[in-house]
């Protein structure tokens, strides 16, 4: 039985979607059972997902829902990896924090909190990580230009910007 | 510096500000070090004096474009780098490497560990006070450097490893110099031993010194020969295989003792298991055969070609103006670098750029553990403990 199985075996509505890609499984979990099924994944003795390896998000600026968290999981003794998925509103990005799950997940949730403005329920530190504590945006946001919103340098006269 | 008076009795503690500029903190780290005499009650890391935003740039620039900027974020090891973010595009693209093409790049990536544990050694061994082995260990690194030259014109940020294959055919005397380094190397890395690993002022300085657990090092996310001394055989070649490493012979070397000694012995071993693959590596290397996929319109064709078809003219243009679009979807691949697990998570939309591309740094990860590993000793053996880490900057803030 596949993980996605069990998983709908334990709560009918922990599996949202599966999205098999590349040889790669995708399991989409709506954001309140995002800790349970965490938990589910890595206790349950069938599944055995007990190294959290990354955690990051993308955002799909302008489409709704716009972010999305992904959680890499693997199981050492089975070879086996797993993502977690959770599709967030732009206009409530907020999500239960696994860290009471991996303590793992703490620079982790951090470093998306940092980047991506992405609340975390529970967090024990929410702060910034890379970026200084005084910084304005979240700069890995679609909408945030590449160049930042500090005065760009005037190019010298015959010099003009291009893109591709 | 300020000092503080704790909640419990009259024990007074300090606020020792450790870093960014400091020597062993191998870079631009700041550890805030709350003290208590000489020991450490609490230890706080403070990163990103290094972020230069990799992953947004990646974003605005095509799919081969990014490579160059993968080499600048471990800089210890660029090939690997190039190996994990050119594999992730790969498998976007669904596109198949020529085995000769695979065995350079294990080549390469073994090489560029050799050289990582080196730089690691000699610094290593400098910040807790012994000087010759540093001399020692760069000595070989040139070497290796050398050969790095010798196959991309380049010594450090190298580039080799590009999306389809590697950048250039191996050059003449490629075998020769591999040969003569393979010839002296062991002998060397016995050298290193003779000089730290039954030296007492070593032992003292690394014997159960920054202990941990094997299942803190799970729940913490450690990877890499961090979690290899717990004693869990956690190594990407060997549990999820990459590149044709399931055809190399190799052994995954583990400890129990998982301490800062334990660190030390794994990755000398590793040094060996290394020496071993190039060495396989290099007899499965023909003499010709192709270095990169036949795929056009994502390999840039030859530049012969290119200057003699009109074909290849035509895919030759749009690859460097506008790229390629691989199909809207994500991958996640992983591989083994010095430090520990490198993943590399690109998402595409189906348009010339990514939508996202995210490294999984090790060392950022494997980083979050220096608290549990320093908190309770003493603050010269915050220094080793930074060290065994092994953690380089550059990749950590990104």
């Amino acid at each position: 039985m596949s993980s996605a199985e069990q998983l709908r075996a334990w709560d009918k509505n922990a599996v949202a979607e599966v999205v098999e890609y590349r040889g790669e499984t995708t399991i989409v979990v709506p954001r309140e059972l995002l800790r349970a099924t965490a938990a589910r994944c890595r206790d349950e003795a069938s599944m055995q997902f007990n190294l959290l390896t990354d955690a990051t998000c993308l955002d799909r600026h302008p489409y709704e829902p716009r972010f999305e968290v992904v959680y890499q999981l693997v199981c050492i003794s089975r070879r086996e990896k797993l993502r977690l998925k959770v599709r967030l509103s732009g206009k409530d990005p907020v999500i239960d924090s696994l860290v009471p799950v991996w303590p793992g997940a703490n620079w982790l949730e951090r470093e998306i909190f940092d980047l991506f403005g992405i609340h975390f329920n529970g967090h024990p530190d929410l702060r910034r990580i890379v970026l200084p504590d005084d910084w304005e945006g979240y700069p890995l946001r679609r909408d945030y230009p590449v160049e930042g919103y500090r005065d760009i340098p005037v190019m010298p006269l015959g010099f003009v910007k291009t893109s591709i | 510096m300020t000092t503080v008076e704790t909640a419990v009795g009259q024990a007074k503690t300090m606020v020792l500000n450790m870093g960014p500029q400091h020597p062993s903190t191998h870079g631009v780290l700041r550890i805030l070090l709350e003290l208590d005499g000489e020991t450490v009650v609490k230890a706080v890391p403070d990163c990103g004096y290094l972020h230069t935003g990799i992953e947004k740039s990646c974003e605005d620039k095509t799919y081969s474009q990014a490579i160059t900027l993968t080499d600048r974020m471990d800089y210890l090891n660029p090939l690997g780098n190039n190996l994990v973010y050119c594999m992730a595009v790969e498998k976007l693209l669904n596109l198949e490497v020529p085995k000769r093409a695979q065995y350079i790049r294990v080549m390469m990536v073994e090489l560029q560990r050799i050289s990582s544990h080196l730089v690691w050694l000699g610094t290593h061994a400098i910040d807790l006070g012994a000087m010759t082995v540093f001399l020692y260990c760069f000595r070989e690194r040139e070497e290796i450097l050398k050969i790095f030259e010798m196959f991309a014109g380049q010594r450090m940020m190298t580039s080799y490893i590009r999306i389809g294959g590697v950048a250039l055919q191996p050059p003449a005397g490629w075998r020769q110099a591999i040969e003569r380094f393979l010839k002296y190397m062991p002998s060397r890395v016995d050298e290193y031993e003779t000089l730290l690993t039954e030296n007492r002022i070593w032992m003292g300085r690394t014997k159960n010194i920054g202990v941990i657990s094997s299942e803190d090092a799970i729940a913490l996310s450690m990877t890499g020969p961090t979690i290899r001394a717990a004693g869990v055989a956690y190594d990407n070649r060997k549990l999820f295989p990459y590149s044709s490493y399931d055809e190399f012979e190799f052994d995954v070397p583990t400890r129990t003792d998982s301490d800062c000694f334990g660190r030390y012995m794994i990755r000398v071993a590793e040094m060996r298991e290394s020496l071993k693959i190039v060495r396989q590596a290099l007899d499965k290397i023909t003499d010709e055969g192709a270095i990169k996929a036949d795929a056009p319109g994502i390999v840039p064709p030859q530049r012969e070609k290119m200057k003699t078809e009109m074909e290849a003219l035509i895919y030759h243009f749009k690859i460097f103006t506008e790229g390629f679009s691989p199909p809207a979807g994500e991958a996640f691949v992983t591989v083994e670098s010095p430090r520990g697990e490198l993943g590399c998570f690109i998402a595409s939309d189906g348009s010339p750029k990514p939508l996202r591309v995210h490294f999984r740094s090790p060392s950022f990860i494997n980083l979050q553990a220096l608290p549990k590993l320093v908190e309770g000793q003493l603050i010269s053996d915050v220094i080793a403990c930074i060290g065994t880490i092994d953690i380089v900057l550059g990749e950590v803030d990104r």
